[in-house]
């Protein structure tokens, strides 16, 4: 008599995730939609002001070879007190650069579970759903979700129509580490 | 020969001073209050999510709605079942007291109506409104997708 074999358990399937501040209130975001971090000193020199009054959250543009990045303000767009943020998010296959307080840490997620659909406005847009960290439930950010096609295109007009200052600030950026392939974030302090 | 009204039942619950019905079949339990968590979203209805079982469920205070105030005391959450078109998920109801399960006999909402009545009860000398939890919860977009698990980016085996 053969004696079937027990079945292997399934590998559990994570995603590696930042968990990070704005305003003290904690986000996760995929590492692998983060292309770049930046401390926000190092912007300095690099980034222009823009200036758009529909859309306050956006006031800097940064330039990464042909495409402008915009720079928004996390706290504006999440409708946060407004903090002082210390680090900047170049976001992945997006013109995103956001700015955050800090990293909280590194960690993975087993599991993501939408946005339940009882969340009907535009949150939709900005989460791709929850997840559960330490018995705490963290809102996982959409990297596409900061912002919109119409809100890009509003910018664009802005940018093209030359209402653009260089910020006068002095710079004390260092090159930046921009990862194109790899799937982890690269840093620059 | 005459038809014997059919008796339903309902799970009672109080907020503030008033009692509401809730149709049995649409609650899943009677909890105490457990951390709520916040985070940034546009519907007011809605305060933040708890975790039970496992799940992430919404908390929805109905009582600014039925009593035009929040609630300044919840001793409960009743967790409910609100149907979509396409799924079923749960819903977190902060209640004042404890609830009540009974057997009655309902008399279906009229024109006039609020849309969140979905009929009338009568108990223990008092009539009381049985909530249409659909139209008393936040209603989502057509395109909102009915699913509850997500599959992860960058799956690692």
């Amino acid at each position: 008599m053969r004696l079937t074999s027990p079945p292997k358990p399934h590998a559990a399937r994570t995603e590696q995730i930042i968990l990070f501040r704005i305003s003290g209130q904690l986000f996760a975001l995929s590492s692998a939609s983060v292309q770049e971090v930046r401390s926000v000193d190092t912007l300095a020199g690099s980034a222009k002001d823009i200036s758009q009054p529909a859309l306050r959250k956006v006031r800097q543009t940064v330039k990464r070879g042909e495409l402008s990045l915009y720079v928004v303000n996390g706290a504006l767009h999440f409708g946060l007190p407004a903090s002082p943020p210390a680090l900047v998010f170049v976001l992945r296959h997006t013109r995103t650069a956001l700015l955050v307080d800090g990293i909280e840490k590194m960690t993975t997620m087993t599991r993501l579970q939408a946005l339940p659909l009882a969340f009907c406005h535009e949150e939709r847009e900005w989460y791709r759903g929850l997840t559960a960290i330490d018995q705490a439930v963290i809102p996982v950010v959409k990297p596409e979700g900061f912002l919109t096609r119409d809100e890009l295109a509003l910018l664009d007009e802005s940018a093209s129509s030359g209402d653009l200052h260089t910020d006068a600030t002095p710079s004390n950026s260092r090159p930046s580490h921009i990862s194109h392939a790899g799937e982890s974030p690269s840093f620059a302090p | 020969m005459t038809s014997v009204p059919e008796s339903e039942s309902f799970v009672l619950l109080r907020l503030g001073d008033r009692r509401f019905a809730v149709a049995a079949g649409n609650i899943a339990e009677l909890v105490a209050p457990s951390r709520i968590f916040r985070f940034p979203h546009r519907t007011p209805e809605i305060e933040g999510v708890i975790l039970r079982r496992g799940r992430i469920v919404p908390v929805c205070d109905v009582a600014e709605k039925l009593l035009g105030k929040s609630l300044p005391v919840r001793r409960f959450y009743l967790i409910a079942q609100r149907r979509y078109v396409a799924q079923t998920e749960w819903v977190a109801l902060p209640v004042t007291g404890e609830c009540e399960l009974i057997l009655a006999e309902m008399t279906p909402a009229g024109e006039s109506d609020l849309p969140h009545v979905s009929g009338w009860l009568s108990h223990a000398g008092e009539v009381i409104e049985v909530l249409n939890l659909s139209a008393l919860t936040p209603v989502p977009q057509p395109s909102a997708a009915p699913i509850t698990e997500l599959a992860l980016q960058d799956a690692r085996p």
